[in-house]
């Protein structure tokens, strides 16, 4: 839950509509720049000590608030 | 010539002893081994062989690399200072630096086990020397669109088609980081010189930069294996080119403030040695306008720049707009730096007898490469609006809870 609290604070720099669902396609907002993906790696990264590679890079990771959650507790699991 | 009182006070106000220790380093070397020599290498379009090897002797080329992989392991700031220094001898050079650290930067970040293992050790020492090949003939600043094509064939392999235009280092540099669309989707490969399908030629006449040995390439037909991906389909552009733009940008950053320090250096000496209208130039109040204007706005750029570093090693998320803002206002400055640098040395400042006109040109490509002004100025401003909404809203919540 914690978790989802703080990747929604951060998003909300980045996207216009603040109420976006956890489960709602972040593509679709247009949000993905480049300028939004190389923040939102260092900010996964700082904020939950993970490191983010290139095995991570699939869209599934990155859709929707929710699956940003699955992919830090998958990869804090196998930390 | 010796560093300005102003110039001590900014470097030993952010750095450690060990830091300051590799600066005294840098810049012994860059006096020694680049001073002397960068009007002749832009006038001969060419960099020898023995600078770049000088270059990697010395731990240069794989600075930022990880010292498990052979490199440096050097913090931000500590490789900030090596730009500062290479960035006053010659921008070329410092241009081989930049996108070999691009390459270095993006196969660190984003490079598979394989690749990082095959290429970063090779590339720490110079045995590989890596180039950045993003631009087009018709495509710049346009990046996400650039024309290449990759097309995966039925064993696995990819084949590239398509010209990169203006690549830095691209006469000399043994791998390539190419860039292309996949059915539309941006996807960053490694080609070595040596692939079939592969051929480039150097480019001449230019502004500056001049010896930088640019080229054109050609991917006709040039098959990679699947290995040679880095990163996934969709993600050459944001993550793989964008991981490598920001390491570029802080290099040209850092390396600006350095031209500018070459071109004020420049401007102590010749107004302390011509005299008009009976004294010294350097006693003139409108010439001192400019030496004033110099200073505090390379001051200024330096710490742009120290602060990017210090967000870099932090992994602070800031750190990108923290290098677009050091990059836009060191290159700019720069520009105004070096035109004051002409102007102050007159008609002499056009000849090739001093280096500011060398200066003076390369400067205006640091306003273009890794990101344009324009480019920057559009970023700056649109983060500037998104933090101005965030901020309103946390200001709201706080009201609405009284």
């Amino acid at each position: 839950m914690e978790t989802t609290v703080k990747i929604r604070e951060f998003l909300e720099k980045f996207i216009r509509d603040a109420d976006v669902a956890d489960d709602e396609d972040l593509f679709a907002t247009g949000l993905v720049t480049s300028l939004f993906a190389m923040h939102l790696v260092l900010f996964l990264e700082k904020e939950f000590g993970v490191k983010v590679d290139n095995r991570d890079l699939d869209f599934d990771n990155f859709r929707t608030i929710n699956a940003i959650v699955a992919l830090i507790e998958k990869k804090r699991a196998t930390a | 010539m010796s560093m300005t009182d102003h110039e001590k006070e900014g470097a030993t106000m952010a750095w450690t002893p060990d830091q300051l220790r590799a600066q005294e380093g840098f810049r012994a070397f860059v006096d020694e081994a680049i001073v002397p020599f960068a009007d002749l290498w832009d006038r001969d379009e060419h960099l020898p062989e023995g600078i770049v090897r000088a270059l990697a002797d010395r731990g240069c080329l794989g600075a930022t690399i990880p010292t498990d992989l052979g490199g440096g392991g050097y913090d931000s700031a500590t490789f900030g200072i090596l730009c500062e220094e290479i960035g006053r001898g010659s921008a070329s050079l410092l241009s081989l630096l930049t996108v070999h650290g691009m390459v270095c930067q993006a196969l660190t970040i984003w490079g598979s086990d394989e690749q990082r293992a095959q290429w970063l050790p090779r590339l720490a020492t110079g045995a590989t020397l890596g180039a950045f090949a993003l631009t087009e003939p018709n495509i710049g600043s346009d990046a996400k669109n650039v024309e290449t094509t990759v097309t995966r064939l039925e064993d696995g392999s990819y084949r590239l088609d398509g010209k990169k235009k203006w690549i830095s280092c691209g006469q000399i540099a043994d791998l390539f980081l190419v860039f292309g669309q996949q059915e539309g989707k941006p996807v960053a490969f490694l080609v070595e010189k040596d692939r079939p399908g592969f051929s480039r030629a150097p480019l001449s006449g230019l502004l500056g930069f001049r010896a930088a040995m640019l080229a054109e390439l050609t991917l006709d037909g040039c098959v990679v294996p699947e290995g040679n991906m880095v990163g996934r389909p969709g993600f050459g552009f944001t993550h793989v080119a964008g991981a490598a733009l920001d390491h570029g940008r802080f290099c040209v950053g850092c390396g600006c403030v350095g031209l500018a320090r070459g071109c004020l250096e420049a401007c102590l000496d010749y107004t302390s040695q011509r005299k008009q209208f009976g004294v010294h130039l350097r006693e003139h109040p409108l010439i001192q306008r400019m030496l004033t204007d110099m200073i505090t706005h390379i001051e200024a750029a330096r710490l742009l720049c120290v602060e990017a570093g210090v967000m870099k090693d932090a992994r602070d998320p800031r750190s990108i707009m923290a290098t677009s803002t050091a990059k836009y206002f060191a290159s700019t400055m720069a520009a105004r730096v070096a035109s004051d640098a002409v102007q102050i040395h007159g008609a002499n400042g056009c000849g090739q007898e001093y280096p500011v006109q060398r200066y003076f040109r390369d400067a205006k490509i640091m306003e273009i490469i890794e990101g344009s002004s324009q480019i920057q100025q559009t970023i700056i401003a649109k983060f500037g609006h998104l933090d101005h909404v965030r901020d309103q809203r946390a200001r709201s919540r706080k009201g609405s809870r009284g």
